[in-house]
C-alpha cells in the first residue's frame, strides 16, 4: 500500500530561540521535570532487567517534552486519564516518584497499593485517574469524567492520552462523538511516537493526519511537536482554555519518536537500527531544550551537572524505597473487592486460609 | 400493599432514586422522548428534564463507559441497555473496567452505576434478540449481579443497586413486566444484595431458580401440591454474590434438587449451582441435580422451533418426577 503521508518530524527547532518572555526558574523546572522522568524511565528498564519489576512494561523515553508540557498547562482541577505507558505522566502530576516505582515493584506503598502495576496507576488525590491497559479503554471514562465535571458545574478540563493508533478501535469515534454532540470539556491527546506496536501510522490508519480525524465530528484538532516542550504547553493551554470556556472537545496529536521497542521486552527488530539510532539523535527532547536553556543564559554547566546528580539521587531514593516496602499481605487479598459490603463475598477469613496454604507466600 | 406491574415498580423506584438524589442520572437510548423502548422510563424525562433523563446515541460501549467515567467523579447513573444481547458490544468497558477499578487501583475510587436491561426471550424474536448472558457477568468478580423476579423484589433490589457504591448489573425479564404482585404503599425499603429467598417451602425436591423461571417454579410447584408433591422453590434474587448457604441449606432438608435457568444448558447458571450443591450437601442427595435450560442452538424464528428450544413448565415437571423417582437411569 502507497503511503499517504510521511511520519511528520519532530524537533529541529533552531538552536538560538527567543525564551526572554519565558519565567526562566519555570524553564529550570521543565528541563528537571524531564531529565526526571528520563532517569527514571532508564532506572525502571534496569530494575526490569534485574526482575525486580514483573508483567509488562512500557517506557515513555522520548516523550518527556510532550508530558511535562502538557502537565505545565493543567490546574489541579483537571483530570487525565491515560493509556499504560504512563509512569512519566503520574510523575510529572506531582506524585512522588517513590510509590510510583513501589507500584513497578508491586509493594503496598505503590500509588495502586501493588494490585495494578505498571499500566495501571492511579492517585485519587493528583486527580491522576488511571492508567488503562486495554486500548481505547480510557476514552469513553474520560468523556464521562468530562460529563460529570459539566454536570455538576465544576471547574476543569479532563485530558486523555492515548497512542496513536488507538485511533483506529470503536471507542475512540464512540467518545468522540459523545464529547462532540454534548459539549463536553475534554482534550484528546494522542501521542504520536509513529508506531502502533510494530505497526505504522500508515499501516494502521487510513488518514493518518491524526489530528485530522475529529472532521466527523466536527471537532477542532491540532498537531505539535511533541518533542518541544513550550510548544506543548502552549498548545494544551490555548485547547484547555477553550474546553473549560466553550465547553468545546479537541484533539491534539503530539509527535515525538519511540526510543526503544513497544515494551522494555520488545527487541525492536521490525525497525533499522540505524534509522532507530537517527531519529532519537534527532528527536531528542533533552539535549535540544538543554542547548536552547544554556544560549539564553537561563541554566550553564554547573547548573546542568548539578541537576543531573540531583535527579540521579532522588530516583535511587525512588527505587531504594520501593525495594525496602513491605509486600501486600495475602491476608489482605479480599480488601477493596467491593466498595459496599454484602452478604457472601469472600473476606479476611478466605484470604487466611488462602494466605496459609500458599508456597512461600509473602 | 398495592397491586402492581413489574414494570410499574420499576418506574416507580427509578423516579423516586431520581426525587432523592441529583447525582442519579438514567441514560440510554430511547428512554426519553420515546419513552423507552418497553416504557419502563414513561414520563421520566418530562418529570426530570432531559439532563437527568438522557438520551444517547446508539453506541453502547460509548455511552456505558461514559458511565462509568462519571461514576468515579461522584455521579450515580443507571443505564438501559435495551436488551442484554446488546450489551455485548459494551462488555469491554463492564468486564475490563467498571469490575476492576475500584481494586485495580487499590480502593482510591468507587464506580456506582446501575446497568438495567431485560434478558431471556419472548414471542418470535429469535437468535439475536432472545438470549440470556446473566452468567457472563456473574462469572466476573467486581460486579454484583441481581435478576428479581416480582414487583416486590424488584423495589427492593432497585434501591439497593442506586444506593450501592459498586457496578451493579441489573437482570430484567421481557416476559416479566406486565406480571403483577403485592408491593407495600409508601414504604422506603431496600432487599440485600447477594441473598437468596425461599420462595415457597416444601419437602421432597428443591427448585433452584432466578428471575422468570422462578414465576414458572413457583407455578409448577402449585399445581404438583395438587398430587401430593411438596416443591420448595430458592429465588436466587442475587447471581453475584451467590447465596450457597441457602441452596445447601434447603437440599439438605429436601435431598433432591433441579436448576430452572433459560439460559443455555451448557456453562449456565446451573452449572454453578449443581456443583455448589454436590460441594455442600453431597451426602444428603437422593438422586442427582438436574438442570432444566435452554436447548443449545441459536434461537430459530419459526414458533414451533422456538417453542421446543425454551425451557418451560413441562420440562420442569417431568425433571422434578426423575428425581424423585430416584434410583434409575440418568442418561441425560
Amino acid at each position: 500500500m502507497a503511503k499517504r503521508t510521511n511520519q511528520p518530524t519532530t524537533g529541529a527547532e533552531p538552536a538560538g530561540r527567543d525564551l526572554s518572555s519565558e519565567n526562566p526558574q519555570e524553564l529550570q523546572q521543565y528541563y528537571a521535570q524531564m531529565l526526571l522522568l528520563r532517569r527514571f524511565e532508564e532506572r525502571t528498564s534496569e530494575m526490569y532487567t534485574k526482575a525486580k519489576i514483573g508483567g509488562y512494561c512500557h517506557l515513555n523515553l522520548g516523550e518527556e517534552a510532550t508530558i511535562v508540557g502538557l502537565m505545565a498547562a493543567l490546574t489541579p482541577a483537571d483530570y487525565i486519564f491515560t493509556n499504560y505507558r504512563e509512569h512519566g505522566y503520574i510523575i510529572a502530576r506531582g506524585v512522588a516518584p517513590g510509590p510510583v516505582m513501589a507500584e513497578l515493584f508491586g509493594k503496598e506503598t505503590g500509588v495502586s497499593r501493588g494490585r495494578g502495576g505498571s499500566m495501571h496507576l492511579f492517585d485519587a488525590t493528583a486527580h491522576f485517574m488511571g492508567g488503562y491497559a486495554i486500548v481505547g479503554g480510557q476514552l469513553p471514562l474520560a468523556t464521562g469524567a468530562a460529563y460529570a465535571l459539566k454536570y455538576q458545574g465544576k471547574p476543569g478540563v479532563v485530558v486523555c492520552q492515548m497512542g496513536d493508533a488507538t485511533t483506529n478501535i470503536g471507542a475512540w469515534h464512540e467518545s468522540l462523538n459523545l464529547a462532540a454532540l454534548w459539549d463536553l470539556p475534554v482534550i484528546f491527546l494522542v501521542v504520536n511516537n509513529g508506531y502502533g506496536m510494530g505497526t505504522t501510522v500508515d499501516e494502521g490508519a487510513a488518514e493518518p493526519d491524526l489530528y485530522k480525524r475529529g472532521c466527523a465530528f466536527r471537532m477542532h484538532g491540532e498537531r505539535v511537536d511533541g518533542t518541544d516542550v513550550l510548544a506543548m504547553r502552549d498548545a494544551t493551554r490555548r485547547l484547555r482554555e477553550r474546553a473549560e470556556q466553550e465547553k468545546k472537545p479537541a484533539i491534539l496529536e503530539a509527535v515525538s519518536f519511540r526510543f526503544r521497542g513497544h515494551s522494555v521486552i520488545d527487541s525492536d527488530r521490525y525497525r533499522d537500527p540505524e534509522a532507530v539510532k537517527q531519529g532519537r539523535n534527532a528527536n531528542d527532547p533533552l539535549p535540544h531544550f538543554a542547548h536552547q536553556l544554556v544560549l539564553a543564559g537561563v541554566v550553564d554547566d554547573a547548573w546542568l551537572k548539578a541537576t543531573a546528580s540531583r535527579i540521579d539521587q532522588e530516583v535511587q531514593e525512588a527505587i531504594d524505597f520501593a525495594e525496602h516496602s513491605p509486600n501486600p499481605k495475602i491476608e489482605d487479598l479480599f480488601d477493596y473487592m467491593y466498595a459496599t459490603p454484602v452478604p457472601n463475598t469472600p473476606g479476611r477469613a478466605e484470604a487466611a486460609i488462602i494466605a496459609q496454604n500458599a508456597q512461600g507466600g509473602r | 400493599m398495592a397491586i402492581m406491574t413489574y414494570r410499574q415498580a420499576l418506574n416507580d423506584t427509578l423516579g423516586e432514586e431520581l426525587a432523592r438524589d441529583s447525582n442519579v442520572v438514567l441514560m440510554g437510548e430511547e428512554i426519553g422522548k420515546f419513552q423507552g423502548s418497553y416504557r419502563i422510563t414513561e414520563g421520566l424525562q418530562s418529570e426530570f428534564g432531559k439532563h437527568r433523563v438522557v438520551d444517547t446515541p446508539i453506541a453502547e460501549e460509548g455511552f456505558v463507559g461514559l458511565a462509568v467515567g462519571a461514576a468515579m467523579l461522584g455521579m450515580r447513573p443507571i443505564v438501559e441497555i435495551m436488551t442484554i444481547n446488546f450489551i455485548l458490544v459494551a462488555i469491554d468497558q463492564i468486564v475490563n473496567h467498571a469490575s476492576k477499578i475500584h481494586y485495580m487501583f487499590g480502593g482510591q475510587v468507587r464506580v456506582p452505576l446501575v446497568i438495567r436491561t431485560p434478558s431471556g426471550g419472548v414471542g418470535q424474536l429469535a437468535a439475536t434478540h432472545s438470549q440470556s448472558f446473566e452468567n457472563w457477568f456473574a462469572y466476573c468478580p467486581g460486579l454484583k449481579v441481581v435478576a428479581p423476579a416480582t414487583p416486590y423484589d424488584v423495589k427492593g433490589l432497585m434501591r439497593s443497586a442506586v444506593r450501592d457504591d459498586d457496578p451493579v448489573i441489573f437482570i430484567e425479564s421481557l416476559a416479566l413486566y406486565d406480571t403483577k404482585g403485592e408491593v407495600p404503599r409508601d414504604e422506603d425499603y431496600t432487599l440485600p444484595i447477594g441473598v437468596a429467598e425461599v420462595k415457597r417451602a416444601g419437602t421432597d425436591v428443591t427448585v433452584v431458580s432466578y428471575s422468570r423461571m422462578t414465576v414458572v417454579a413457583l407455578q409448577v410447584a402449585q399445581n404438583l401440591a395438587q398430587e401430593g408433591i411438596s416443591v420448595e422453590v430458592v429465588d436466587l434474587r442475587s447471581l453475584r454474590p451467590l447465596d450457597r448457604t441457602t441452596i445447601i441449606e434447603s437440599v439438605k432438608k429436601t435431598n433432591r434438587a433441579v436448576v430452572l435457568e433459560e439460559d443455555w444448558y451448557s456453562y449456565g447458571i446451573g452449572a454453578e449451582i449443581a456443583a455448589t450443591i454436590q460441594e455442600g450437601a453431597f451426602d444428603y442427595l437422593d438422586a442427582p441435580v438436574l438442570r432444566v435450560a435452554g436447548v443449545e442452538v441459536p434461537l430459530p424464528y419459526a414458533a414451533k422451533l422456538s417453542q421446543a428450544s425454551k425451557p418451560g413448565a413441562p420440562d420442569l415437571i417431568r425433571a422434578i418426577k426423575r428425581v424423585l423417582e430416584g434410583g434409575k437411569q440418568w442418561p441425560k
